[in-house]
């Protein structure tokens, strides 16, 4: 099952974040600006000290959750938390990354570089988690509408 | 080369199959009445110039990701020849519809050429004797470069052919001024 989402942009500044689930630990907004930052740093030291070229951060495995973390060729960085065993995440941080692009780059009053606020983007993010969930979390069970977004948590 | 070229026409076939389309004719139509608007409340030529290479850069910026995301070129390009086929032939066909050719690079391989037989821009367009000094097309140029500024390459780009303006071909000339370092060096010099 999903934890959380946050995306922070190239400079490291925290432009979205999103709980995905109620079992998601509740952070305030100064400790979600903090752990976008820190990530931010902490990827680009992983980087530097790499003995061979490598692009930062990109899994983090402990035995209560899972972190993946997926870095654009512009610099945004898209980071989501799951549950420990859930299946690779790669796949979900490509199709956020595809509406991210739609539902936040193409609406004209969003500035680049600046938090998102845009319901769109966070109704069908809601969306695609739910039937990531229902695909994944309970065979047979899922594939009833998936239209309905999650309510907020 | 020439085998990444033609895998590169694959991609762009694909690209251009996924993604959403529009009718032409309104894209062609909305076009035109965007830069007849512009001349008149510019009433001049070369600032309506300036105005539709700054209208494409901002779309380029934001345009990039989606490129990114949806086109299926998943590694960075190696070298500058990579990014000059991969403009030419998945990004132009994944946005237009048509793919255009790379040619005239300069000796040390930091210029060239991307020729456009098939704009889809100039359609219905003729240019009158009074707007000679138009660039219609020069939307391209700036959405070029706001792209690749994105992905650390800042370039200059111009027209220097024009089918509306007696050339045969449409030629947007290409020119790297530099890669850019990490991005987050300029933020951290500041402070």
């Amino acid at each position: 099952m999903f934890l959380q989402l946050f995306v922070v942009n190239k400079s490291g500044g925290l432009i979205y974040n999103q709980n995905l689930s109620s079992a998601a630990p509740r952070l305030n907004s100064n400790d979600w600006l903090r752990l976008g930052s820190t990530f931010h740093s902490l990827h680009a030291i992983a980087a530097q000290v790499a003995p061979v070229p490598s692009s930062g951060i990109e899994k983090l495995e402990t035995d209560t959750f899972k972190l993946q973390s997926f870095q654009t060729l512009t610099g945004v960085k898209f980071v989501i938390t799951a549950e420990a065993g859930t299946p690779d995440l790669g796949g979900v941080l490509q199709e956020i990354y595809e509406l991210y692009t739609d539902y936040v780059l193409k609406n004209p009053f969003y500035e680049l570089e600046m938090p998102i606020r845009c319901e769109l983007f966070t109704l069908y993010l809601e969306e695609l988690i739910e039937r990531h969930s229902n695909a994944g979390g309970a065979p047979g069970g899922g594939g009833g509408g998936g239209k309905k977004p999650a309510g907020q948590y | 080369m020439a085998t990444s070229s033609k895998s590169h026409q694959r991609t762009g076939e694909q690209a251009w199959g996924k993604i959403s389309k529009v009718n032409a004719e309104l894209f062609t139509l909305t076009y035109g009445a965007m830069v007849m608007q512009l001349i008149q409340d510019f009433e001049d030529v070369g600032a309506v110039n300036k105005q539709l290479e700054s209208m494409g850069y901002n779309i380029g910026v934001r345009l990039i990701d989606e490129f990114l995301a949806k086109a299926g070129v998943s590694t960075p390009c190696t070298d500058l020849k990579e990014t000059a086929d991969v403009v030419a032939k998945v990004a132009f066909k994944m946005f237009l519809g048509v793919t255009a050719d790379v040619s005239s690079w300069n000796g040390d391989g930091t210029a060239f050429s991307l020729l456009l037989y098939d704009n889809p821009l100039i359609e219905f367009v003729e240019l009158p004797p009074q707007y000679s000094g138009l660039l219609y097309s020069n939307l391209l140029c700036g959405v070029i470069r706001g792209a690749l500024e994105m992905v650390q390459m800042k370039v200059s780009c111009r027209c220097v052919r024009d089918v509306l303006r007696g050339d045969d071909v449409n030629e947007i000339r290409v020119e790297l001024k530099e890669m850019m370092e990490d991005v987050m060096d300029e933020d951290y010099k500041e402070g």
